[in-house]
Parts: structure tokens; C-alpha cells; sequence
């Protein structure tokens, strides 16, 4: 089934509004919904899911046993991060620099390494009605959170729509979320920054080969150049959403718009027939 | 004995830096002689993070003593004393100077960081 990927160049430009609209706007008992922002994640504010799972996610970091090492320094060599350094008699290990590759305990001649788990954060899952929900929640002051993306997106189940709400920018944690989905719909608002990180993250998803479509945010205000750029590059805008004090106050209240405005909730619908087409379109070409 | 300070670049001219893990030049002197063992470019200066502790390693493989530095945050701190490397702060003006004020015994022995983690950034003006 489509895995569908809701990102963005610029933060707060409506990732969650469109993810959880969508999601809620198709028969619930195919999709599923992911929020990968796992650093700040609050597609469950609007959806208020009842979990039924939590489990903890950690990432490999490296124990040395003293007994064994040599103090060679070929672990802090190999290591790419600086998370090791060995001062004569003694090995420090900064966890924090760690990405958990294994290339220590691997390559330490005296197999002095042994790695156990260092807990990054959790991964929560449950339903919203017949609406499968999951997502993780990086521990406060961890910088790593791509393993934990990963862990997130591992729940997916093949037999329903995936719609995933990525992180924002354009960095690791954004390429993690979106690298092997089938379309990438970049939410975007027609001012300067939002142009500029557009063309960001346009750049991204075609360095990953990614379908492309645009959804414009507050269509109504700002300027044209949003459009002049998708026109230019052949990006196909698949939905515009003007700025309505209405929608506005639903999410404010923490309420998806689909379920207090049914004009909404077709043009959602239609939103994924174009993104359907589009993906399809491509395929063929 | 055998003395890294923290340089902007080679030799006793040069002028000192006030960060200890990304200062891009060590200058390797012997205090007694005056001496320039060698001026080592500091790979870590540009490093994501763990320049300190990458610094510290370094300075210990090249067998240094002691570093004369501006300040030093709490990871270089502890590696530089498990590697039994002395640390002492103060320095101004050129490696010159500052090893000058290292033998008229103006400098701080410290134990301890004299900053927090990643202060030395803001050093950099």
C-alpha cells in the first residue's frame, strides 16, 4: 500500500494539519497514520489515540573491558563521531556523540567492546476508532533521533495506507522519515521562507528519487513566487488551502478540520486521488 | 618536559587561542630551553563535537605534560587528567608571552573545567 510521506522544508507551515486531515478524511480501517517528528511530536493532540503500546528504543553504544583492552586506539580511530578517546590507561566513551555503528566493537583487535542498548526514547502505538496511530517520543536532551525514526516507521503495517508526518528542515532525522516512501507531498506557505525552504526540500526528495506534490498553506496571503517556482520546476500544487479564521480556531482548539467541516473532508479525499494520480503518473514515465 | 599551548598557528610568534579543544594550532615548546618540539595543526578544531576529549588524546600521544590554555570545559577537563596531562590557564599575547608567564609561575594550575561545556565557541571573535 501507498506509504506517503507529509513534509517540509519550514517548520509550522501545516505538516500535522494536512497528516492528520488526511488520514481522517479516508476509510479508517486502511490507513494508518505515523508521526515521525519525534522530537516534537503532536499529531495525537488532534487525534487523542488510546495506546495500547509503549516500548523503549535504544541505540548500540560501546563497554570496554579493561581487563582486555590494550589501549591501542584503534577504536577511536575508526569512530567516525569522536565518541571515543583513549588517554593512556583509560578509554572515555561520550555517549551522546555515538550513532551506535558497531565499528568499535568490530575492529577492536582484543575484543574488548561489548555494546549494549542506551535508551534514545519510546515508541507508542494504539487507535483513534478503526485509525491505526504510532508514534515516538525522543527523551529530552538526546540528539539522536534517527534510530528511533526508524523504530517508528518499522510499525508500519504493508496492508493499510501509511501516511507519515515528518519531522521539518531538510537534515538527517527529515531523510530517515521520508528515504523510502512512495510519494513525498511538501507543505509550503507563499512567503520568502517558505519558498526558499521549499526549494530546499524539493532538492532533498529529488536527490532521493521521491514523486513530488505541493500543498500551499495559506494560499491566500504572501505573493506569487511559491507558484512561479512550481510552475518552473513542474511541481504539481495538489491543493491550496486559503487562510481561514475558522480552520484556524479548530486547530487551535486541537480539533481536526475534516470532522467539523465536511467540505473539508472532500476536498481531503480529493487531495489523495491527486496524490494517487500523480505518484501514478510518474510511475509510468 | 614538554608543554602544549593553545595557538592560533606555528611557533613561538604566534598568537595564543583562548579555547583548548578547537584551537587550531598546539605548539609543542620545552619551557626550559625555549625549545619548538613541533606545532601540531588540531585536526578536532573543526570536529561536530568531542574536540576536548579528541584534543586531550591527541596531546597525550605526542607524550605533552601539561597544556597551557585560556579555559577548558568539563569533558576536556576529565580526559586531560585521565591522560595525566596537567592543565594551566592564563595565557595572553603571543606563545612567547604566555610561556614567559608559564616559568614566572603567573599561570593557574587548575583541577577542574573553568567553563561550561562548548563555551570555547564563543571565544572565537
Amino acid at each position: 500500500m501507498l506509504k506517503l510521506a507529509i513534509a517540509s522544508g519550514k517548520g509550522g507551515t501545516g505538516k500535522t494539519t494536512v497528516a492528520v486531515n488526511l488520514a481522517l478524511a479516508l476509510d479508517q480501517d486502511n490507513v494508518e497514520l505515523l508521526d515521525c517528528d519525534v522530537e516534537e511530536p503532536n499529531a495525537h493532540l488532534f487525534l487523542k489515540p488510546e495506546f495500547q503500546s509503549c516500548r523503549e528504543v535504544g541505540i548500540p553504544v560501546p563497554s570496554v573491558d579493561l581487563d582486555l583492552c590494550n589501549f591501542c586506539g584503534r577504536c577511536s580511530e575508526v569512530c567516525a563521531f569522536n565518541a571515543l578517546a583513549v588517554l593512556n590507561d583509560q578509554v572515555m566513551v561520550l555517549n551522546e556523540l555515538c550513532h551506535g555503528c558497531g565499528s568499535c566493537a568490530y575492529f577492536c583487535p582484543e575484543k574488548a567492546i561489548t555494546e549494549y542498548k542506551r535508551p534514545i526514547g519510546v515508541i507508542e502505538s494504539g487507535m483513534v476508532g478503526k485509525l491505526k496511530f504510532g508514534h515516538g517520543r525522543l527523551n529530552p536532551g538526546e540528539a539522536m533521533s534517527p534510530p528511533l525514526i526508524d523504530a517508528v516507521k518499522k510499525m508500519s503495517s504493508s496492508e493499510r495506507i501509511t501516511i507519515i508526518d515528518a519531522p521539518p528542515g531538510t537534515s538527517c532525522p527529515v531523510v530517515t522519515t521520508v528515504k523510502d516512501c512512495d510519494f513525498c507531498l511538501l507543505v509550503t506557505e507563499p512567503t520568502p521562507f517558505g519558498l526558499n525552504d521549499l526549494d530546499l526540500a524539493y532538492h532533498m526528495a529529488s536527490k532521493l528519487g521521491l514523486p513530488v506534490g505541493v500543498v500551499i498553506n495559506r494560499s491566500d496571503l504572501g505573493n506569487d513566487r511559491v507558484e512561479e517556482y512550481c510552475h518552473n520546476k513542474g511541481l504539481p500544487i495538489l491543493q491550496k488551502i486559503p487562510f481561514d479564521r475558522e480552520l484556524a480556531e479548530l486547530y487551535a482548539g486541537g480539533e481536526p478540520v475534516v470532522l467539523h467541516r465536511p467540505d473539508w473532508r472532500s476536498r481531503f479525499r480529493e487531495l489523495f486521488e491527486r496524490i494517487v494520480d500523480r505518484q501514478e503518473e510518474v510511475l509510468r514515465q | 618536559m614538554k608543554l602544549a599551548v593553545c595557538a592560533r598557528g606555528e611557533g613561538l610568534g604566534a598568537q595564543t587561542d583562548q579555547r583548548f579543544g578547537r584551537c587550531p594550532y598546539f605548539v609543542l615548546v620545552d619551557p626550559v630551553s625555549d625549545e619548538v618540539f613541533e606545532s601540531i595543526r588540531n585536526e578536532n578544531a573543526a570536529a561536530a563535537g568531542g574536540a576536548g576529549p579528541q584534543s586531550a588524546q591527541l596531546l597525550a600521544n605526542r607524550g605533552v605534560d601539561a597544556v597551557v590554555t585560556g579555559n577548558v570545559g568539563p569533558k576536556a577537563a576529565y580526559a586531560l587528567k585521565a591522560a595525566g596531562v596537567e592543565i594551566y590557564t592564563g595565557i595572553e599575547g603571543t606563545v612567547s608571552n604566555s610561556l614567559q608567564k608559564y616559568k614566572e609561575g603567573k599561570l593557574s594550575l587548575v583541577s577542574d573545567a573553568t567553563v561550561q561545556a562548548h563555551s570555547g565557541m564563543k571565544n572565537d571573535k
